[in-house]
């Protein structure tokens, strides 16, 4: 075994010794190997942190929300849904709640309006999310005034603003008391927008929704659960789309990494001869070029996915964030937990890796097939 | 659901070792009809440089479906959260019919490249290449087992709905259930123990005798043997009793939620070192039938040997991984 070790320390030794004789050459394709690394671990990582924040904050969301719907729109939930729920066994908590969208012409953006649960803004005052602030200028005790859709003026003194790390939940958030809502929005007394419930038992949720559905045959109930895949899926659905269309750059760089081994220099190939002349096997020749693969591999994935790491977590991935992220005028602005999946590492690996050694297989034969005494004689 | 990063990465895995598996087939062919090492011909020259490459690809290969198979089951487990009552890789896997065969094909194909590759390993050591002929006849042998695992993960991944509601590993792992999985997680502690680390224990002694002695034949053919059963009663004992001691929970006998981050990826602390290990001894019993072959006359023992030890090392370092798991649990079955 320790024989077996040693060949492939020299054998390392020797080629880490080639590569650097030739490192123009191989800059060249390292630089463009790590770029490909860089690319797709951006992707890869700025997706995953985005649906890890995604599940995060779903994970505080209540398990089920009860819609009504009026010809398949939604609609508000009328006085006396509410206590019908309450009948439905395994519903722990509900609560109507009332929430709606505002577009502020001033901004041309849409704020949603909500009540808080627990009733903590005064009449009069609001609570504004972080992006609001900076977009209107507001501070602590401003005023402000909206036009509601009935043409009426209402003037709030902000009393708060939401704190920077819940921005991606709350950026174009405006918390108001409920007389303030229903006046606003002119909204009928007893009414709510939707219902949100909590049900005790996780395993429940589902026969809950399904009660739901038959005691209020025009409502429709929306899991937690459901809300947290669809979110899985969309992120992965665009991180896929983005890797398919990435993977003409993987062929465009196999190609590349096929071109770059197959024309050796004439330096390379009197090399070879030379090797062979000495001694060396054609086994021993592809054994090096597999490590010399190896390491131009090995050190691009390296370089390329701390690149990456920084990219994302540090620099705020601006390279991806417009076709990963979505857009919105009151666009949050926060900064990603950095989380590495190992699943995401491996599937890296496969996506860069594995197709640069497949490209460089037949090549590499070619060249350590070459015969010494064809060689030196040229 | 194609459009899964780690999907598209085993389908593409797959592809690529199909196409490269179908370009060496007509070299294979010409091989097995045309080698002759004793012949100084063009055409025996020609072959002879290409062996090299084919059997680079042909490593290559191998070497994927080892990976892929642990990406597969990787992939599995993560994609658990995006199917109804799926709470580990076993609801992924049972979303539709093709889940388990392409599991098992792949773990199939796994076992295979490895014996391969030990074959290929024993034959490049010799100067005449004897086993030429019956290497490239075996890799014609392994392009449908891995055309096969690229057609039934294309089936699986093609099919798999996320409105389905599959089964969780709890139903398909019970004392309950009926069927093969069922009978093994019913198995009570202390039967299942004693064939546990009765069969590592053969397979370790076995292993152990044959890299100390080095004498061929029967002893290597009862290496593989052993360890393929050290294999099944491995994967029997995590069911029937390791799965317990890990989740600290009488009744989930689970052996792929091992895997997952909230028991600390323990199952793979036990799968690599059990499916490396089986994987040794079948590449020690799949290099006997050549050990008369002259120019391996002197071959074989030794990388039998050395297999044997390599598989004896990994036999032990599950059984001690696992009685450590077991060890440390808190959970105690056996009324002491």
């Amino acid at each position: 075994m320790t024989v077996w070790f040693e060949k492939q320390r020299h054998l390392i030794d020797f080629t880490l010794a080639s590569l650097i004789r030739r490192k123009g050459r191989n800059l060249g394709l390292l630089f463009v190997y790590t770029l490909l690394v860089f690319v797709l671990a951006s992707v890869m990582l700025y997706t995953h942190a985005l649906r890890h924040e995604a599940a995060v904050i779903l994970e505080g969301s209540p398990e089920v929300l009860l819609q009504r719907l009026v010809a398949g729109r939604h609609d508000l939930i009328p006085p006396g849904y509410i206590e019908r729920i309450g009948t439905v066994r395994g519903v722990q908590q509900i609560r109507g709640r009332l929430w709606g969208y505002y577009y502020d012409s001033v901004v041309k953006a849409n704020y949603t309006f909500m009540v808080p649960e627990d009733g903590s803004v005064a009449k009069g005052t609001l609570v504004v999310g972080p992006a609001l602030e900076r977009e209107r200028g507001l501070a602590r005790d401003n005023g402000i005034s909206f036009r509601a859709y009935s043409g009426q003026l209402f003037s709030f003194t902000v009393a708060a603003v939401l704190p920077q790390a819940s921005e991606l939940a709350s950026a174009d958030l405006i918390l108001m008391n409920e007389g303030d809502f229903r006046a606003f929005f002119a909204y009928p007394a007893g009414h709510y927008t939707d219902v949100a419930l909590s049900v005790a038992n996780p395993k429940e949720v589902r026969n809950v929704a399904n009660k739901l559905a038959n005691l209020l045959p025009d409502s429709r109930p929306i899991l937690r659960e459901e809300v947290q895949r669809t979110y899985a899926s969309v992120f992965d659905w665009r991180e896929g789309i983005m890797l398919a269309l990435l993977s003409a750059a993987i062929l465009a760089f196999s190609i590349l990494a096929w071109e770059k081994a197959s024309g050796l220099s004439a330096d390379e190939k009197r090399e070879i001869g030379i090797l062979k002349a000495i001694g060396w096997e054609t086994g021993d020749v592809i054994r090096m070029k597999l490590w010399e693969g190896g390491l131009i591999s090995l050190t691009a994935f390296l370089v390329g996915f701390v690149a990456a790491y920084l990219h994302v977590f540090r620099a705020g991935s601006p390279l991806f964030e417009p076709v990963l992220k979505g857009w919105a005028v009151l666009y949050p602005r926060f900064d990603l937990v950095p989380v590495i999946d190992g699943l995401q590492v491996a599937t890296l690996f496969f996506f860069t890796v594995f197709p640069y050694m497949a490209a460089v297989l037949v090549p590499i034969w070619r060249a350590a097939v070459t015969d010494p005494d064809a060689v030196m004689r040229a | 659901m194609i459009f899964q990063p780690a999907i598209i990465a085993l389908l593409l895995a797959s592809v690529i070792s199909v196409a490269m598996l179908l370009a060496a087939a007509p070299f294979a062919i010409q091989i097995i009809r045309h080698w002759d090492i004793a012949s100084g011909s063009e055409r025996q020259l020609q072959l002879e440089r290409r062996t090299y490459l084919f059997s680079t690809l042909a490593m290559f290969v191998m070497a994927t479906q080892l990976m892929a198979l642990m990406l597969f089951v990787f992939n599995a487990d993560k994609m658990s959260v995006m199917f109804v009552g799926a709470m580990c890789a076993v609801g992924t896997l049972n979303v539709n019919a093709w889940g388990f065969p392409a599991l098992i094909a792949q773990m199939a194909v796994f076992f295979l490249a490895a014996s391969w590759l030990a074959v290929n390993h024993v034959d490049t050591r010799a100067p005449d290449y004897p086993l030429v002929r019956i290497k490239y006849a075996a890799l014609l042998g392994l392009l449908p087992a891995v055309a096969a695992v690229l057609w039934l993960q294309l089936e699986y991944f093609m099919n798999l709905r996320a409105d389905v509601i599959t089964s969780c590993c709890g139903s398909l792992f019970s004392e309950d259930t009926k069927g093969l999985t069922g009978d093994m997680a019913a198995l009570s502690p202390v039967p299942a123990m004693v064939a546990f680390y009765a069969a590592i224990a053969l397979a370790f002694a076995t292993a152990a005798f044959h890299a100390q002695t080095k004498r061929g034949g029967a002893a290597g053919y009862a290496v593989a043997a052993t360890s393929v059963a050290a294999f099944v009663a491995a994967l029997t004992g995590i069911i029937a009793f390791v799965s317990l001691y890990i989740y600290e929970h009488p009744h989930h006998h689970c052996p792929f939620c091992i895997l997952k981050p909230e028991y600390d990826w323990q199952g793979y602390w036990l799968y690599v070192p059990l499916f490396a290990a089986t994987a040794c001894g079948a590449g020690a019993g799949a290099v006997q039938p050549f050990r008369n072959v002259e120019s391996l006359r002197n071959v074989i023992p030794q990388v039998s040997a050395r297999l044997a030890a390599l598989a004896a090392a990994g036999f032990l370092i599950f059984a001690v991984i696992a009685t450590v798991f077991v060890a440390r649990s808190n959970l105690m079955l056996i009324e002491t």
